[in-house]
């Protein structure tokens, strides 16, 4: 039971990576992509009737974590205080931005919320790998299951880290680099014309980048915590993970090169999911490792909150996702297809 | 009190009382579109869809910062009330997450149907549509009472060793009779709050005497719901509210009431200033035998003031729940003479010449904040020193590894970010309002289309 919830909790995760993901890449590169007014609006259409919803898989994420494993919740959320806040300061920025800046019909209006825009997304993204920098690499928890990190010490990984160090940064630019590339491809297959050359261009520029800091990431990941190998020694099955990853992104080359965008993109979706199960499948049974000393680790086993609750929230918590999963379905075929051009479109 | 439990505690007041300044136009509103998009299947006149497209505007730029002021909340759990999260979050994390789950996804994949996908509905899907967004957003009002609710009297948990609450009947979770009332109660405020909006809309338009036969619609629609939900809201919903807490929160009532000393039949003090030192009211203006009427339905009641209870478990904030209190019940009994008024008139069919009357409506359009926000502030600080009630004290709650400093950074950051997005908010209404229930060619309720500048 634990297992499961550990389970759901990672795939609510990986649900939010790889759709607010999509948001988040075009945030960051409709500033560079478009060139044009009408090519930047079309771009913000992609994801204008579907990034709320996207973002939705936060909360009901952060929700599940906060129902199966309160201590986890409260632990991490006060810990990583500082950051936090500002991951919500630019999420409101964000909605904001992508929300008010088709209000009103002025260059500056639309520079200020498309600039707002762009940035937040660009920070968020960062700050998202940085969060699983954190996870990965540990935090100094005390005894009584809390911890407090500052922005930053001396950017060394040290029993007493910041949430920036060098190698949260690692993580926070592979981050960027997978999203811009996510987004690229999310871009690629929703346009046509002139936008869809440049969005193809860029992803194929990304491409290697992503290749090249996703095996700095594994090699940095290695380096300091060469014990995340444990599981995979136990299971060697779990080898088959990280090839995947691997295939993922030949199959998305290849795919792009060929002009399959669906087929890219869902390669780039296949891609950051099977990071993240990489990752889940490294730290578990732990939640949130210590920097000094693995016997004060959070665990499913004692993060965990009652075993009825548990047990009904299977239940209940199935029944609301497969409905969830339905209006996902439902809108995304409402919404399928390319963006047209010009002004008949609204949104739709 | 301590310098970080302070910070927490005005951190979140802060926030989520700046939240529901929004949620409370956007369940209020819902409804209203509902029932304009129904009058307009029924007639077929296009008055009323135009009607409904204006609202959803004004909706759409309401919903936004609802959303983004909303996530906030969710993190503070974890945040600011670390201990609170960890002890609870057997229980509350419950209804919690199904707010996500059932109306939060619900809610967002609908609202952009509602707001972007008229053309590509048929009419009856475009009701739908609507439908949804109201239930959606109804329904997440329902489960974040029911969170605050067990809070005010918990309910369906086990206490374990280690301190922590776990639930034990998902169902009596969800219908605790405390939350249900509570909801019950809330909604009509939020309807009362959607009410007046838009009859002041509706006022403006008549006194200024453009988009008249729009305004006319308005005003009937607010007017006949809010004549409703005003009543509803003293009576039953209010005085089932104040005897639930008269038998669980009795301290609570008697800091309400500035009742110092227990009274066989005890007055109800209209007006007043509560002096919390010297333990009496300055000003009295009261009426006798009232409270103790009111609350057990016989004047002689014996009434239980504060000096039977400890010190300790007195409310912390007396004057601020004693006038939180007031201002709500005052505001109410205003709310129903007004409505009560312009539906009169509106049934002798003088309310749209009746220009006193609509400008009563226009000037009344920031008291349903008022009155809600004072039931909040009534609600949340006469739950006071508790965090659950009688349980755990709000002291043991908050999270002891983020120090005041570390709050009021954050705070002062909110507090920017949201006198931003007030201005922003203020802005943009007033352009929808301003440019009226029109059909602009081309441009549907906030289609995402640039509109030129008026
Ligand atoms: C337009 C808003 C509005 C109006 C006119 C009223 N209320 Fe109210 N009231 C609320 C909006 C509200 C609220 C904001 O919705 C509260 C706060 C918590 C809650 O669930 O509802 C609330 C709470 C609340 C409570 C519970 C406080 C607590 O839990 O500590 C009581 C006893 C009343 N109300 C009683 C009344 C009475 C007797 C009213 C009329 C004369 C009245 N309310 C008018
Ligand atoms: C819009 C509605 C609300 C308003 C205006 C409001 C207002 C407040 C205020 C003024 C305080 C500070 C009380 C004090 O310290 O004296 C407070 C505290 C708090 N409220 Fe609310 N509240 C609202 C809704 C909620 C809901 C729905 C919940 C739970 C789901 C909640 C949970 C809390 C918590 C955890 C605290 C901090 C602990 C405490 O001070 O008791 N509030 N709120
Ligand atoms: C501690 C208290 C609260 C928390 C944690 C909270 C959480 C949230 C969150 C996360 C959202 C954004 C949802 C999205 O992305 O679609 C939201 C919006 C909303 N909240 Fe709250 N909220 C709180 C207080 C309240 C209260 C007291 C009510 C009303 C009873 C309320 C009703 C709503 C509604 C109807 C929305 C939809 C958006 C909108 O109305 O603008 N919330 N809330």
């Amino acid at each position: 039971m634990l297992t499961t919830w550990f389970l759901l909790v990672a795939v609510m995760i990986a649900a939010y990576v790889v759709f607010d993901g999509f948001d988040l890449g075009i945030g960051v590169l409709h500033l560079f992509l478009a060139r044009t007014e009408e090519e930047r609006r079309l771009l913000i259409r992609t994801i204008g009737p579907v990034w709320d919803g996207n973002e939705v898989w936060l909360l009901a994420g952060g929700g599940t974590l906060y129902f199966a494993f309160p201590l986890l919740y409260a632990s991490g959320f006060s810990g990583f205080y500082l950051p936090l806040m500002i991951v919500l300061w630019l999420l409101i920025l964000r909605g904001i931005g992508v929300e008010l800046r088709m209000h009103l019909d002025s260059p500056v209006w639309r520079g200020l919320f498309g600039g707002a825009f762009g940035i937040s997304s660009l920070l968020l993204t960062v700050f998202f790998g940085a969060a699983l920098g954190n996870v990965i690499r540990g935090v100094p928890l005390q005894r009584d299951g809390y911890f407090f990190l500052p922005l930053w010490t001396d950017w060394n990984v040290g029993p007493q880290p910041g949430i920036l160090d060098w190698y949260t940064v690692i993580a926070g630019v592979v981050a960027v680099v997978a999203l811009a590339l996510h987004g690229a491809n999310y871009a690629a297959l929703k346009t046509s014309g002139e936008l869809n050359v440049r969005a193809r261009r860029a992803a194929a520029f990304l491409w290697p980048v992503l290749a090249l800091v996703t095996l700095v990431s594994l090699a940095a990941t290695l380096a300091i915590r060469p014990d995340l190998l444990d599981n995979y020694r136990r299971m060697p099955a779990l080898f088959a993970i990280p090839a995947l990853v691997a295939a993922s992104l030949f199959t998305m080359r290849s795919m792009g090169r060929s002009g399959n965008e669906r087929g890219a993109f869902l390669s780039s979706c296949a891609y950051l999911v099977l990071m993240l199960v990489g990752a889940a499948a490294a730290v578990y049974p732990n939640l949130l490792l210590s920097t000094t000393d693995p016997a004060l680790n959070i665990t499913i086993y004692n993060a965990h909150s009652g075993e009825h609750a548990l047990a009904v929230g299977l239940i209940w918590w199935s029944f609301g996702m497969a409905i969830a999963v339905g209006y996902f379905v439902f809108v995304y075929r409402m919404f399928k297809g390319k963006i047209s051009t010009g002004n008949g479109g609204h949104g739709y | 009190m301590d310098d970080a439990l302070f910070m927490h505690r005005l951190h979140f007041a802060f926030t989520v009382t700046f939240h529901y300044l929004f949620p409370q136009l956007t369940m209020g509103l819902a409804a209203l579109i509902v029932v304009l998009k129904t009058l307009y299947l029924r007639t077929d006149k296009p008055l009323y869809n135009r009607a409904a497209r204006f609202w959803a505007k004004v909706f759409g730029i309401n919903f936004v910062m609802g959303v983004v002021t909303g996530i906030p909340m969710e993190f503070q759990f974890g945040t600011n009330w670390a201990q609170f999260s960890r002890v609870t979050g057997g229980v509350i994390g419950q209804p919690l997450v199904m707010e996500g789950v059932f109306s939060f996804f619900l809610e967002s994949a609908f609202l952009g149907l509602f707001l972007y996908g008229e053309r590509k509905l048929s009419r009856i899907g475009h009701w739908w549509a609507a439908f949804a967004v109201f239930a959606g957003s109804w329904l997440s009002g329902f489960f974040i009472i029911v969170t605050n609710a067990w809070m005010q009297y918990p309910v369906a948990f086990q206490r374990m060793p280690d301190g922590a609450f776990h639930v034990t009947s998902f169902w009596g979770l969800l219908f605790n009779p405390w939350a249900l009332i509570q909801y019950a109660h809330n909604m009509c405020g939020a309807l009362i709050t959607g009410a007046f909006v838009m009859a002041a809309v509706g006022a403006y338009y008549l006194l200024d005497n453009k988009f008249v036969e729009e305004g006319r619609v308005f005003l009937r629609v607010a007017v006949v719901a809010g004549v409703i939900a005003c009543a509803v809201q003293i009576f039953p919903t209010g005085d089932l509210h104040g005897r639930m807490m008269a038998a669980h929160q009795p301290a609570t009532v008697a800091a309400m009431e500035g009742l110092f000393k227990t009274e066989a039949g005890a007055p109800i003090v209209i007006l007043g200033q509560p002096d919390a030192e010297s333990e009496r009211i300055d000003n009295p203006l009261a009426a006798n035998k009232v409270l103790s009427f009111l609350i057990y339905g016989a004047t002689t009641a014996r009434v239980k003031g504060l000096n039977e209870f400890p010190k300790t478990d007195w409310p912390t904030n007396i004057p601020l729940l004693f006038y939180g209190y007031h201002i709500m019940a005052g505001l109410g009994t205003i709310f129903v003479a007004v409505m009560a008024g312009a539906a009169f008139l509106l049934w002798r069919g003088k309310l749209f010449g009746a220009r006193w009357m609509l400008w009563i409506l226009l000037l009344c359009l920031p008291f349903p904040y008022i009155a809600n926000t004072a039931g909040w502030m009534t609600a949340e600080a006469g739950r006071q020193p508790w965090l659950v009630y009688g349980l755990m004290r709000t002291g043991e709650g908050y999270s002891k590894n983020v120090h005041a400093g570390n709050g009021l950074f954050t705070l002062l950051g909110f507090m920017g970010l949201y006198t931003l997005l007030a201005i922003l908010f203020l802005f943009l209404v007033r352009r929808v309002i301003e440019r009226g229930p029109v059909d602009e060619a081309g441009a549907e309720a906030g289609s995402g289309m640039p509109v030129t500048l008026a």
